[in-house]
C-alpha cells in the first residue's frame, strides 16, 4: 500500500484505478478537501454569531443555507468518505486478501460522491441537515431542495455499495487461516458499521423519495394540508440517522483500536470485549431513534421506551473506553501525534457520552432539546471523537501513503490548538444551551450571558482554525519535502510491533 | 468472550447501575410533571411563520404577548398553521413542538411575577431567529 505519492504516477492512472489503495487515496483526498470546505462554512457561521447584529452574513437565508450545507458536508462528504478511505486501505490487508471483493463497484461507489457533492454545494438547501417537513415540502426554495434530495439519494446508494463491499470482503474473502475472532478490531468496526448501513439506509432512501414526490405535489405523505403526517418523516429519518451516528463513530473507535495498543506497546487488553461491544452497539443502535422526538408530543410510554433503548447503548460504549484505558495501563506509551489525537478523542468521547445521557433522560431533554446544548453534544462526538480519531489516523497513515514523515512538532502544535479550541467551543455551547439559546438562529437578542458565551465559542473556533491551517501546511509540505520515513518503524516504537503494510495479523 | 476479568465486570456493573438510577429518576420526574392539575386553564397557542398567537378560555386573543396570573395552573394546547415550530418558555422548562394538524399539550404554573421570553426552538425558516414573544406574569 505504500508510496503512492513517491513513485510519481500520472493522476489519471490513480483516478481510473480500481485498486483498493488507489480508491482509498481518492477517498482520503476528497474527504480532506470536504473537511476544509465544511470548516470554512463553520468559520463563517461563527464569525456571524460572534456578536448580535449582522457581522458577516447579510441575511438569514444565507445563514440558513450555510448551516445546512455545513452539516451535510461534514457528515456525508467528510466523515463517511474518510472512514471509507481508512477501510479501503486496511480492511483487505487485515483480512489478507488482494483487494476489496468487488473492485469496480468500489471505484463506482467513490465516483458517485463528487457529483453528489456538487449538487449539495451548488444547491445550498436551507432546511437543516434533517430536512423536516412540512418546511421542506411547502417552504423550502427550489431548486436547492431538489438538488439536496438528489445529492443525498446518490450518497445513500454510494454508502450502501461501499458497505456491501466491506461485508463481503470481510466475511467471504478473509484468509481461511484467519478466524473471524482474530480479525483485527479495525476490520470488525467496518463489518459492524457496514451492517448498520445496510439495515438503516433504505428507510431514508424511501423517505427521500416521498419527500420529493410531496414537493412535486404528486403525493402528500408528509403534508398535513392534504392529510399527511409530518411526524412520520421524523420517524423514518431518525430510524436511519440515529444508527448512522454509530456508523460514524464505530470506525473511529476502530482506528483508535489500531493506534492505542501500538503506541502503548502492548496488545489490546481484550479483543473479545471489543468485538462484543461492536456487536452490541450495532444491535441497540436501532432501539433509540425517537429520543430525537421527545418534544413532538409523544406519549409518556413512547418516551419511556425510547429512553430505555437509548440508555441501553451506553454500556457498550463504556466498554470501549475501558478497553482503551486498560490497554494503556502500565504500557510504555509513546505520545507521538497519532496517539495524542486518539487519547484526546477518548477523553472527549467520555464527556460527550455523559452529555448524551442527560439528553436521553426525558425531563432533562426538555431543557436541552434544540438548544446549543445539542449542538455542543453532537460536536463533541462528530468532531471531538470521530474527527479526532480520523485526524490521528491520517497522521498514522501518512508515512505509509507518502513514504515520508510529517513534521512531528507541528503535529503536536496542531493537536494542542484543536484540543483547546474544541474544549472552549463545545463545552461552552453546552452551557449556552442551558441558558436557553436555540440552535439554528442567525441572530440573537442582547442578553449578556449569550453575548459573552457566543464570543467565547467563536474564539475557540478561531483557535481550531489556526490549528487546521497548520495541519494543511504540514500535509502539503511534508508529502513533498518531508524526511523519508523508515517504513519498518516510522514511529520508532521498537520494530517488533505490527504495522499494517506488513500484512501480518497483529494478534500473532 | 476472551479473557474478560473482574475489573471490567465491576466497571460495567457500575455503569449499568448508574444508568438504571438515571432512568428511574427520569421516569419518576416525568410522571410527576405530566400530571395536569384539574383546574388548569386552557390557553390555545398557535405558531405560524413567524409569530405566536394565544387564545384564552374566555375567548380573549393576544399576539406576541401572553398575560397570565401568578400561581395559576395553565394548560397550553399548541398547534401550528404552517410548518413545525417549537413553543418554548425556557425559564419554566415549557417546551413542545407546534405541529400542523396536531394539538400537543403541556402545562405549567408560573410562580414568579415578571416578564419572560417566549421563543421558537424548532427551525422554521427565514425569521426563525426572531420568532419571539413575551410572557407577562401578573401578581393578583
Ligand atoms: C456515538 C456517537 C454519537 C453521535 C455521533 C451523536 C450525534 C448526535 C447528533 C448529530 C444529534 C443531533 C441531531 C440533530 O438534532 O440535528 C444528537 C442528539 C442526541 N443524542 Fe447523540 N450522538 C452520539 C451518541 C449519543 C449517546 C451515547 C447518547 C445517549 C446516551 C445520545 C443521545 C442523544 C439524544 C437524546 C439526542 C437528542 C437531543 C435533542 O435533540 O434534544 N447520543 N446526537
Ligand atoms: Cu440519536
Ligand atoms: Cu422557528
Amino acid at each position: 500500500m505504500v508510496l503512492e505519492l513517491k513513485k510519481a504516477r500520472p493522476v489519471w492512472q490513480i483516478m481510473f484505478s480500481t485498486h483498493h489503495t488507489d480508491v482509498g487515496l481518492m477517498y482520503l483526498i476528497f474527504s480532506i478537501l470536504a473537511m476544509f470546505i465544511g470548516g470554512a462554512m463553520a468559520i463563517a457561521l461563527r464569525v456571524e454569531l460572534f456578536a448580535p447584529g449582522a457581522q458577516l452574513i447579510e441575511d438569514s437565508m444565507s445563514f440558513n443555507r450555510l448551516f445546512t450545507t455545513h452539516g451535510t458536508t461534514m457528515i456525508f462528504l467528510f466523515l463517511l468518505p474518510s472512514a471509507s478511505a481508512v477501510g479501503n486501505y486496511l480492511v483487505p490487508i487485515m483480512v489478507r486478501y488482494k483487494d476489496m471483493a468487488y473492485p469496480k463497484l468500489n471505484a463506482i461507489a467513490f465516483w458517485m460522491i463528487p457529483p453528489a457533492a456538487v449538487l449539495v454545494w451548488l444547491g445550498m438547501a436551507d432546511f437543516g441537515w434533517y430536512a423536516n417537513p412540512p418546511y421542506s415540502v411547502i417552504s423550502s426554495p427550489a431548486p436547492a431542495a431538489e438538488m439536496w434530495i438528489f445529492g443525498l439519494k446518490v450518497l445513500g446508494v454510494s454508502s450502501i455499495l461501499g458497505s456491501i463491499n466491506f461485508v463481503v470482503t470481510i466475511l467471504k474473502c478473509k484468509h481461511p487461516d484467519l478466524s473471524i475472532g482474530k480479525v483485527p478490531l479495525l476490520a470488525w468496526s467496518f463489518l459492524s458499521s457496514s451492517i448498520i448501513v445496510l439495515a438503516a439506509m433504505p428507510t431514508f432512501a424511501a423517505a427521500l423519495l416521498m419527500l420529493l414526490t410531496d414537493r412535486l405535489g404528486a403525493t402528500g405523505f408528509f403534508n398535513p394540508a392534504v392529510g399527511g403526517d409530518p411526524i412520520a418523516y421524523q420517524h423514518l429519518f431518525w430510524f436511519t440517522f440515529h444508527p448512522e451516528v454509530y456508523v460514524l463513530v464505530i470506525p473511529a473507535i476502530g482506528m483508535m483500536y489500531e493506534i492505542i495498543p501500538r503506541f502503548s506497546r502492548r496488545p489490546i487488553f481484550s479483543q473479545g470485549s471489543g468485538i462484543f461491544a461492536f456487536v452490541m452497539l450495532s444491535l441497540v443502535a436501532f432501539a433509540s431513534w425517537a429520543h430525537h422526538m421527545y418534544a413532538t408530543g409523544m406519549t409518556f410510554t413512547e418516551k419511556t421506551v425510547f429512553m430505555i433503548g437509548t440508555l441501553a447503548a451506553v454500556p457498550a460504549s463504556a466498554m470501549h473506553v475501558f478497553n482503551f484505558l486498560a490497554t494503556m495501563w502500565n504500557g510504555r506509551i509513546k505520545f507521538a501525534t497519532p496517539m495524542m489525537w486518539a487519547v484526546g478523542g477518548i477523553a472527549l468521547f467520555f464527556a460527550a457520552g455523559a452529555g448524551g445521557v442527560v439528553n436521553s433522560a426525558m425531563p432533562l431533554d426538555f431543557i436541552t432539546h434544540d438548544s446549543y446544548w445539542v449542538v455542543g453534544h453532537f460536536h463533541l462526538f462528530v468532531f471531538g471523537t470521530i474527527a479526532f480519531g480520523t485526524i490521528g489516523f491520517i497522521y498514522y497513515l501518512f508515512p505509509y501513503v507518502t513514504g515520508r514523515m510529517y513534521n512531528e512538532k507541528w503535529g503536536v502544535v496542531h493537536f494542542i490548538l484543536v484540543f483547546v479550541g474544541a474544549c472552549i467551543t463545545f463545552f461552552t455551547q453546552h452551557i449556552l444551551g442551558l441558558y436557553g439559546m436555540p440552535r439554528r438562529i442567525y441572530d440573537y437578542p442582547e442578553i449578556d450571558s449569550w453575548i459573552q458565551m457566543n464570543a467565547l465559542i467563536s474564539v475557540g473556533a478561531m483557535i481550531m482554525l489556526v490549528g487546521m491551517g497548520i495541519f494543511l501546511a504540514n500535509l502539503i509540505y511534508s508529502s513533498a519535502k518531508g524526511k523519508p520515513a523508515n517504513l519498518h518503524d516510522p514511529f520508532g516504537l521498537g520494530g517488533k510491533y505490527y504495522y499494517p503494510y506488513e500484512q501480518r495479523n497483529p494478534h500473532h | 468472550m476472551g479473557h474478560s476479568n473482574w475489573p471490567e465486570w465491576i466497571y460495567v456493573a457500575v455503569v449499568i447501575a448508574l444508568l438504571c438510577y438515571v432512568g428511574a429518576e427520569a421516569w419518576n420526574i416525568e410522571n410527576l410533571v405530566e400530571h395536569v392539575p384539574e383546574d388548569a386553564e386552557v390557553i390555545k397557542v398557535t405558531g405560524q411563520q413567524w409569530f405566536w398567537s394565544f387564545e384564552h378560555e374566555d375567548g380573549t386573543k393576544e399576539v406576541g404577548e401572553l398575560h397570565l396570573k401568578k400561581d395559576h395552573a395553565y394548560k397550553f394546547e399548541i398547534t401550528s398553521k404552517d410548518v413545525n415550530h417549537n413553543f418554548n418558555i425556557h425559564e419554566y422548562v415549557v417546551l413542545l413542538d407546534a405541529v400542523p394538524g396536531q394539538i400537543n399539550t403541556v402545562w405549567f404554573s408560573p410562580n414568579e411575577a415578571g416578564e419572560f421570553d417566549i421563543q421558537c426552538r424548532e427551525y422554521c425558516g427565514l425569521i426563525h431567529y426572531n420568532m419571539r414573544a413575551t410572557l407577562i406574569v401578573e401578581d393578583v
